[in-house]
């Protein structure tokens, strides 16, 4: 025999709105993650290429008879190669200089026979263990190779990662100001329902329900809601995401790293369906409890 | 604490208020035994749903002590409470059966409450509705049933679980003297298994057709009244009052 729930909690008006707004919630909490997930990638990937580079730049002089812009390269690198802390050193072949110019120069212009000043680059890869004093280095280089400027990456890098912390804590604090809301509404729901069915409730009680056995209905229905919520949050999220990455993907950037997510960062995402369902089963019966507690 | 034993209920001094209210019960002490049968009367507003509120733990008193079954239920932990209430079975004045659940689930509630298996709600329940002339009712929604067979439902879940003490709160109030008359049968018949029964009622006939002491409440104040003690003209003229 199969019997009716004793509290008609799905016949709660909460019962039909919750849901929704834990969809709405969830949809939130899961973008606002996906967004410290790709946020903290991206401050990964950046540390991971340009931590430990300098960029040197050996401009053309309008006195190219006494040293060519060549003799100073190479003067240069001699320098560079002899500080210590210094990994490795190569100077980029005008070739490649030419054709990073060139889309915005054209390539006429930066043939040779043109004799565009072209500055001259050596990329250099520094040991980021070791405390290398890019100011002195710069000096030093100006005093011997004249026109030469150091471009240390770590400075503006570092500006960038602080950038995309704040950034990546702020939408930290959005996800928890979520997950409080959704408490918050959980806990409203559940005292509505309480007072709905407070008749029935009273009567448990004085039949000699135990708390857990009233607790336990709220449970279930709460997980039930949650569920149903929470998965249709994330596949809207999951929905959303693939929609930016879509549209992100036919971005030119090379600065910002395409967005996509690992399997673990996806499965992060789609956890917080679980999580949703998780704040609303324990919130509820923590919730019931609490008002039964009450109770002679 | 546990208490002498052979009182089902014991009050010693009990008060009852609510809230900065009048005093709705004043210094009411009693001893039920077990296996005893007692007629609560009183008028309206004499204090008899709050005496019984506190009988099966719904309320707690202001002042003085009440064991039940011997338990002092001041000082019983509060998780070993729904134990002492399953013992008691309570029939409501207003029946207070769930309208979505049928006949057959209002009845099996207690047992289902105390863990009981599917089995044994399928084995008892139809037996017990057969019992009270309501087999043919037992898949009916309260809704659907008249007044004596809501009664008569409310009466089998009090009584499904086998408690050792009945409450019945004006159990023939919404049926006819036939039907009443039976219920009173009923109640005697659990009476003599053992079951300690009180019974609130304002019906005089019923009183005075059976032989069992009387509890009466005046003004918050209770007296316990031998069997066939007769009804006194003030009570006459406030029960009339009361059908007024």
């Amino acid at each position: 025999m199969s019997s009716a729930p004793v509290l008609p909690l799905a016949r709660d008006a909460s019962s039909r709105f919750l849901p929704w707004l834990i969809a709405f919630m969830v949809w939130l909490a899961a973008m606002a993650l996906a967004a410290v997930l790709v946020l903290s990638s991206y401050g990964n990937q950046w540390r991971s290429n340009l931590t430990g580079t300098l960029t040197v730049q050996i401009t053309t002089t309008s006195d190219e008879a006494v040293e060519t812009t060549e003799q100073r390269l190479n003067r240069a690198l001699e320098i560079i190669r002899k500080t210590p802390g210094v990994v490795s050193t190569e100077a980029v072949p005008l070739k490649r200089i030419s054709d990073l110019l060139a889309p915005w120069l054209g390539r006429d212009v930066v043939s040779e026979s043109l004799g565009l000043p072209i500055p001259r680059l050596i990329d250099v890869r520094i040991n980021p263990e070791k405390n290398i004093d890019v100011a002195a280095l710069w000096e030093r280089l100006n005093k011997e190779v004249s026109g030469t400027q150091v471009d240390d990456h770590g400075a503006w890098l570092d500006k960038l990662i602080a950038l995309a912390g704040a950034v990546e804590a702020i939408t930290l604090a959005v996800l928890v100001l979520i997950s409080i809301a959704a408490v918050a509404t959980v806990v409203f729901a559940t005292r509505t329902s309480l007072t709905i069915h407070r008749d029935v409730i009273e009567l448990l009680h004085v039949i000699g329900a135990k708390d857990q056995y009233v607790a336990d209905q709220f449970h279930w229905h709460a997980l039930t809601l949650g569920l149903k919520g929470g998965i249709a949050g994330v596949f809207l999220a999951t929905a959303t995401l693939l929609g930016l990455v879509s549209l992100w993907s036919g971005v030119e950037s090379s600065l910002l790293p395409p967005i996509s997510l690992s399997i673990w960062q996806w499965i992060c995402v789609l956890a917080v369906a679980f999580a949703a369902a998780g704040i609303s089963t324990v919130t509820a019966r923590i919730t019931v409890l609490r008002a039964l507690g009450r109770m002679p | 604490m546990v208490l002498g034993g052979g009182d089902v209920i014991r009050f010693q001094n009990v008060g009852v208020r609510y809230g900065l209210g009048p005093k709705i019960l004043h210094d009411v002490s009693l001893r039920l035994e077990e296996g005893s049968f007692h007629f609560l009367t009183g008028a309206s507003g004499a204090g008899k749903s709050s005496l019984l509120r506190l009988m099966y733990l719904a309320n707690q008193p202001s002042r003085g002590l009440i064991s039940l079954f011997g338990h002092d239920i001041a000082t019983t932990p509060k998780r070993d409470l729904p134990g002492l209430r399953r013992q008691v079975g309570v029939v409501f004045q207003d029946f207070r059966l769930i309208d979505h659940l049928t006949a057959m689930e209002n009845v099996a509630l207690p047992l289902r409450v105390a863990g009981a298996s599917e089995e044994q709600v399928r084995e008892h329940v139809p037996e017990l509705l057969n019992w009270v002339g309501l087999s043919d009712q037992i898949d009916a929604r309260p809704p659907t049933l008249s007044g004596g067979q809501k009664q008569r439902v409310a009466i089998a879940r009090a009584i499904i679980a086998r408690p050792k003490l009945l409450l019945a709160d004006e159990p023939t109030g919404n049926v006819d003297d036939h039907i009443a008359m039976r219920l009173m049968h009923l109640f005697e018949e659990l009476n003599k298994i053992g079951t300690t029964v009180v019974v609130a009622t304002h019906n005089k006939s019923l009183v005075t057709g059976f032989a069992h002491p009387r509890l009466h409440l005046a003004n918050g104040e209770l007296e316990v009244l031998k069997a066939g003690t007769p009804f006194s003209e003030h009570e006459d003229e406030t029960d009339a009052e009361d059908r007024r």
